[in-house]
């Protein structure tokens, strides 16, 4: 099976206190650490993991800038056949059907059976993959927790829906699928194993290699924008206890105790 | 303005409760006209479904048809393409059935597209400001978006409060004949439910729960040493499931379970809303955290910034000793 997946490198909220600038007009992008976004690398994973029962390819590609060939190679690391940049400063500022619109002219220069997202990012809507199905005219599933592949062109697939149940689906190939976290358990990723793929060629492609119309994609074809980062007054926030840790524990005790949460 | 659609979920013949949701959401888009609600699915359920609307809506779109017994999002997407006016604005709940209809139906409909929309921050005849959260609601964004030809919102379950109004007298029109035949690619088979737990954390009234702050699978012991010195039960934040630390059963959210404690002890728990929606019956909030910054302060009644590691054993020493002290 040839699987693609659409992954992107997003600033890493497990790794950084995210807090606005000092214009106020975007988050402070300085000593940022940056990592493929975590729903992604699940995705990754599990193209590995399809190709390891019933042979195939795996191809990450993203669209962005040089900046994101370390997610490239680091996916590369994890087992993934190829990685591909999709690169051009007519795409900056491209809203999500931008996103899907470039993403969806590089496809259809291939052949793939299967494409994969994150259902979404740390900075975006669960939105790409559901666009770029509807583009591509092809089915789509989000939320997807396990994935089993049938005979005659076919995916059992379960949706995560609401109270921890599962919706089981079928769906014809090709389709687009999110991928949830916890499908499966992404393989670690060392030193070494980045140090092997770091000189591989990373094919680039760019607007005109592509075929792309600047006009269809970029920020004169956004039609949603993002104005200004802020961070929301508070509403009455928490009573925060500054002492020391012995007081704060003591402190906590007391307020646990008296809403009868000891026993 | 362009008319306002609200898409309706509903269940066993009764809408869910976003249903009032988005009549308050819509009401902050266009203040002087009721929203249309669509209400799709199977003739059998819809009949209660759109009697209980009509008291909040201006007028309720009926699409009946046995395929659509069930929500699949691609047949309702076909139903809706059909039916919907081009420059509409469509309010869709941002859970799990609107994140798997809402961004393809944008594309088929030439409409724009928000998701996961808190707030609504300006309104113009061809434009919409609206508020988003990122990052896991560290930062919120002013999102602006050009809807001259029409726009698809998703919008965040329980962040727009109903309101009381006037009862609206909408009327029932029957829309069934424009959709025509259906087809789909994906075929829903069955649900399957969740597994009962070890543990029910859905009946203690007490709960220690851990986030990605505790760091690794070793770690889960201290904070159980700390539930059972106090006498709760261990629950967590998804990342927890993720990695296989606990068990589904033992989450607290949106795809876990929903919880009534009456005191939540949230250890490294960043506070993303699809946690903070599995939280109800308004419980004594108590928030440790590395991170200052981290959304679950905003929420929580009481606050310690610290290290889960060194400061959770220190608590469950302070209380085995209260313990001890009481037993002589």
């Amino acid at each position: 099976m040839e699987i693609l997946v659409c992954a992107r490198r997003v600033p890493d909220t497990s790794e950084n206190e995210i807090a606005l600038n000092s214009a106020g007009n975007d988050i402070e992008r300085d000593d940022l650490v940056y990592s493929i976004n975590e729903w992604d690398n699940y995705a990754v994973e599990e193209a590995l993991q399809i190709v390891a029962r019933i042979g195939g390819t795996v191809t990450v590609v993203t669209v962005g800038n040089d900046d994101d060939e370390e997610v490239l190679r680091r996916e590369m690391a994890m087992g993934a056949n190829h990685g591909v940049l999709i690169s051009d400063p007519a795409f900056d500022g491209s809203d999500a059907k931008g996103i899907a619109t470039i993403l969806k002219t590089f496809i259809q220069k291939g052949r793939y059976d299967l494409i994969l997202t994150g259902v979404q990012a740390e900075d975006g809507g669960a939105q790409v993959g559901g666009m770029l199905a509807a583009l591509l005219d092809y089915p789509f599933a989000s939320l997807v927790n396990s994935l089993e592949v049938l005979d005659g062109g076919k995916l059992k697939i379960s949706r995560e829906i609401e109270g921890g149940n599962k919706e089981i689906n079928e769906i014809d190939l090709p389709c687009v699928l999110s991928i949830q976290t916890g499908i499966n358990e992404p393989r670690y990723v060392g030193m070494r194993g980045i140090r092997q793929v770091a000189s591989v060629p990373i094919p680039t492609f760019n607007a005109s290699s592509l075929g792309i119309d600047p006009s269809n994609v970029g920020e004169a074809a956004a039609r949603v924008k993002r104005v200004d980062y802020f961070v929301p007054a508070l509403g009455k926030g928490a009573q925060m206890l500054e002492g020391s840790r012995e007081e704060n524990i003591d402190k906590l005790v007391e307020l646990v105790a008296a809403k009868g949460g000891l026993k | 303005m362009a008319r306002i659609f609200a898409y309706i979920i509903h269940k066993n013949g009764v809408a869910d409760d976003s249903a009032a949701e988005l009549v308050a959401a819509a009401k902050q888009i266009e203040a002087s006209t009721l929203a249309t609600a669509i209400v799709i699915g199977r003739s059998a359920d819809l009949d209660t479904v759109c009697g209980n609307l009509h008291t909040s809506y201006g007028e309720i779109w009926k699409v009946a048809d046995d395929a659509l017994a069930y929500p699949n999002a691609e047949l309702v997407r076909q139903a809706l393409v059909k039916v919907l006016p081009r420059d509409s604005v469509l309010l869709v709940p941002h859970e799990h059935f609107g994140i798997d209809l809402a961004p393809g139906l944008s594309i088929k409909l030439n409409a724009a597209f928000v998701s996961d929309v808190v707030a609504i921050d300006e309104v113009k005849s061809d434009s919409l400001k609206v508020v988003r959260q990122e990052f896991g609601g560290q930062v919120s964004a002013h999102v602006c978006c050009d809807i001259s030809s029409g726009v698809v919102l998703t919008i965040r379950p329980g962040a727009f409060k109903p309101q009381g109004m006037s009862p609206a007298n909408g009327v029932v029109v029957d829309k069934s004949s424009e959709v025509g035949a259906l087809t789909a690619r994906r075929r829903y088979l069955e649900t399957v439910v969740a597994e009962a737990g070890d543990v029910d954390i859905t009946k203690h009234t007490v709960l220690v729960s851990i986030g990605r702050g505790i760091q690794e699978k070793d770690n889960v012991a201290i904070a159980q040493e700390l539930a059972d010195a106090m006498g709760a039960a261990l629950s967590c934040s998804r990342p927890v499931v993720d990695a296989k630390w606990l068990e589904k059963s033992r989450q607290v959210g949106t795809s876990g379970k929903t919880v009534k404690p009456k005191v939540y002890l949230a250890c490294g728990i960043s506070g993303a809303f699809q946690h903070l929606a599995g939280l109800k019956g308004n419980p004594f909030i108590i928030a440790i955290n590395k991170n200052p910054k981290a959304p679950i302060f905003q929420v929580a009644d009481v606050g310690i910034v610290d290290d889960l590691l060194e400061f959770l054993p220190e608590l469950t020493n302070k209380i085995r000793e209260m313990h001890s002290v009481s037993v002589k």
